[in-house]
């Protein structure tokens, strides 16, 4: 035997594995199937922390929120059968979210695969197409290889989650262990190399234009491009908006940073999509609630496409101009190209519309008369109390459109939100993991009543670990964005919507969690100000106005052009 | 307008690759007409031969998705002009129709089918070819009562070279 291996059992493969690949943390849930590796977690609980989650859902929307926030890989791990389908919707959520995650689950034994045995499912079946990959592992001598492999191909490329089977049997069972980090994969290629003609043909389009916008997503940040990106609006001078995953990667103040696109964007970017001529997608995947009718989207325009998934390319817009690669390189390449820019009449059509939309929406939404509180203003405050630093993580619904409309960063990886799969439930658990990930920062987990009671069994995760999060629900005792449809398009048949709310304040104070409710105006700095300072974790909810609605709307299936301000 | 399409993939030989591929289509509502998998040219390296009828934008989106897929190097789409493609089917008869039933001998013979076996009670006739050859066959001895009747999936190889072990090379390089 080679002096560098160790003969061990699979489960502790598992461990060695995850500490060669400088994991720390991870979240899960034990249960029959997995308890080998449970057995060695109480082994090495010195080098590699476990949090209990209440919910194996819980624990991957906590590896979502700490990937998101730490820009790691964030892993998961639970039993086999009901332990494993409860990973499902954070996977399909990590999965249309590009966010790095490797989920283990134990499985029956291999003897006992395909017999219908007690807590048998098949979840490689069941996650093949919400996984960037997956592997059923039935020997304990597969483990290294496979491991690495998983943590390989959820964090390069385009990142996304990967599940990895692993038999009780194979984690039993004994291999001379020896760990490499996996290098590459034959089939697979992550990064597709810059072609630089494609940088100068989307140059010379840009350098054309007379009315060029830049749009962003999520790529900037999963590039670990901001500095690049920010270095090509600047010499560009090109006004830029961001689709909802890729809010944070410029700061709010900037002044090229005009705001964002989609349904309830704001509405100089929506409507200056349909007048700009060249329109500039920056990792981006032009999601329907970004586009709107497709067919009348930026039809107008010339598109260039930076992105590096070739995938995304023509999928739902056609580009003009594809520049296939990581985007930290071909911003860079880019920025090289391109020619500073006078915009000013462009630019001053942003500041029109805003101006429009300040009169009627913003004002209303962050400075109301009126006597019910509204989201906007709570969002306001928190921006006012936290410095305009805060990681602020939302849920689904009213309440996220309206943060993410509001709330201002002054730093990258600072938005954590379920944006492509719109999961309620997401924010509780995903502000723990946020928390963990980022422990300097201050973290606001904003949420509706709604999904605040479908993932709210996590306080028990926050009493027990003590994380600092900050929990501010705003409770307008609806589900607020569907009554909105419902009142928009429904008649006000308000089928379903209407909630009746136990005392959270209660509940929090019933896991030791200091708390309070807020109601009126008078109230709300101070309440605000108490939450942000406090060591540990808060609970704060404020009453808002009943049935308040998000504006600008761009009704399903209209186009950009259609946008209502009211 | 929808077309025949053919999609050639080469992928890993990995269990569960099928159900990824698969999924691809179920989630785009796309039926699949025919599906082949075997080993292909190069060692290691597993082929899939699909036939679909979809738009080309439609194709394209599939192929960009199923090369997307970890375990897949290379996927191809091609119409039926730029393939040689054939299909098999196999043919169970009672025995007996062979020697009472003269009009069959001519058929397999006008055919150029074969005769794979020959039992007291039962034959197996083969006949590859295109669809509707295979079909004709089919509605020939119909009348006699076919025993079994089943036809594989098409099988098909491009004109214009696939170049697979360049791109195996090009991999390699890249991950270095």
């Amino acid at each position: 035997m080679k002096e560098k291996t160790m003969h061990i059992s699979g489960a502790e493969a598992v461990i060695r594995c995850l500490l060669a690949e400088g994991v720390d943390l991870i979240y899960g849930y034990p249960g029959g199937a997995i308890m080998p590796v449970y057995d060695e977690l109480y082994k090495f609980q010195d080098d590699l922390h476990h949090v209990l989650t209440r919910h194996e859902q819980g624990a991957t929307h906590a590896a979502q929120g700490y990937a998101r926030t730490s820009g790691k890989v964030g892993v998961a791990i639970a039993t086999s059968g009901p332990g494993a389908t409860n990973l499902i919707t954070g996977i399909a959520d990590a999965q249309i979210d590009s966010t790095p995650m490797v989920c283990i689950t134990g499985q029956v034994g291999s003897h006992l695969l395909g017999s219908d045995a007690f807590q048998e499912t098949d979840i490689i079946g069941i996650s093949t197409p919400v996984t960037k990959w997956n592997y059923q592992v039935t020997q304990a001598k597969e483990i290294p290889e496979i491991l690495a492999r998983a943590f390989y191909i959820a964090r390069s490329g385009r990142p996304g989650p990967v599940l990895v089977d692993i038999t009780k049997d194979a984690q039993f069972g004994m291999l001379d262990f020896e760990y490499k980090p996996c290098v590459g994969i034959r089939s697979y290629k992550p990064v597709p190399a810059l072609d630089q003609s494609q940088v100068v043909a989307a140059a010379e389009a840009i350098n054309k234009a007379k009315k060029p916008l830049i749009v962003w997503g999520q790529g900037v940040i999963l590039g670990n491009a901001e500095a690049e990106f920010k270095a090509f609006v600047e010499k560009s001078g090109i006004p830029a908006v961001w689709t909802i995953l890729g809010l944070s990667a410029l700061e709010t103040s900037h002044p090229l940073n005009k705001g964002m696109v989609g349904m309830h964007g704001n509405y100089a970017p929506n409507l200056l999509t349909q007048e700009c001529d060249v329109l500039i997608a920056v990792g981006m995947r032009f999601d329907d609630r970004v586009t709107g009718r497709l067919d009348a989207y930026a039809a107008q325009a010339e598109v260039v496409h930076l992105e590096i998934d070739p995938a995304e390319i023509d999928k739902n817009v056609h580009a003009d101009y594809p520049v296939l690669s990581d985007c930290k390189q071909s911003l860079a390449a880019l920025t090289e190209l391109v020619v500073p820019k006078k915009l000013d009449s462009w630019l001053a059509r942003f500041d029109e519309l805003y101006a429009k939309e300040y009169e009627v929406v913003i004002e209303k939404d962050t400075k109301p008369t009126k006597e019910g509180l509204t989201m906007g203003e709570v969002i306001v405050a928190v921006n006012k109390a936290a410095d305009s630093d805060a990681v602020i993580v939302t849920d689904v619904g009213q309440h996220q459109m309206i943060a993410c409309r509001y709330a201002e960063f002054i730093r990258s990886k600072s938005n954590v939100t379920s944006g492509g799969l719109g999961t309620m439930g997401f924010a509780l658990p995903a502000a723990i993991g946020a928390k963990m990930g980022a422990p300097d920062r201050q973290v606001v987990a904003v949420i509706g009543d709604g999904g605040y009671q479908m993932t709210i069994q996590e306080l028990g995760t926050i009493f027990q670990t003590g994380v600092a999060v900050k929990i501010l629900v705003l409770n307008n005792e609806y589900l607020g964005m569907v009554r909105q449809w419902q009142q928009l398009f429904f008649d006000r048949r308000y089928a379903s919507t209407e909630m009746t709310n136990p005392d959270f304040v209660t509940i929090a104070k019933g896991y030791h969690i200091p708390a309070q409710k807020v109601t009126e105006r008078k109230d709300l700095t101070s309440a605000i100000q108490e939450m942000i300072n406090a060591e540990g974790p808060y609970f704060l909810e404020v009453a808002v106005e009943k049935e308040d609605n998000v504006f600008p709307m761009i009704p399903t299936g209209a186009s950009l052009n259609e946008i209502r301000l009211q | 307008m929808t077309t025949t399409y053919t999609i050639s993939i080469y992928s890993e030989n990995n269990v569960g690759l099928l159900n990824r591929i698969s999924a691809i289509f179920l989630k785009r509502h796309i039926n699949i007409e025919s599906l082949a998998t075997s080993p292909s040219e190069i060692t290691d390296v597993f082929r899939f031969v699909i036939v679909v009828n979809v738009t080309e934008p439609q194709v394209q989106k599939l192929v960009q998705q199923i090369e997307k897929q970890v375990d897949v190097i290379k996927v191809y789409y091609h119409t039926d002009e730029e393939t040689i493609f054939q299909e098999t089917a196999l043919y169970k008869v009672k025995t007996n129709f062979l020697f009472e039933e003269r009009q069959i001998q001519n058929f397999i013979k006008q055919s150029h089918a074969s005769i794979v076996t020959v039992s007291p009670e039962f034959f197996v006739i083969e006949k590859t070819g295109f669809r509707h050859e295979t079909e004709q066959l089919r509605e020939q001895l119909a009348p006699f009562g076919l025993l079994q009747f089943v036809r594989s999936g098409r099988l098909s190889v491009s004109k214009a070279p696939m170049g697979i072990s360049k791109i195996l090379n090009s991999f390699t390089e890249n991950n270095q």
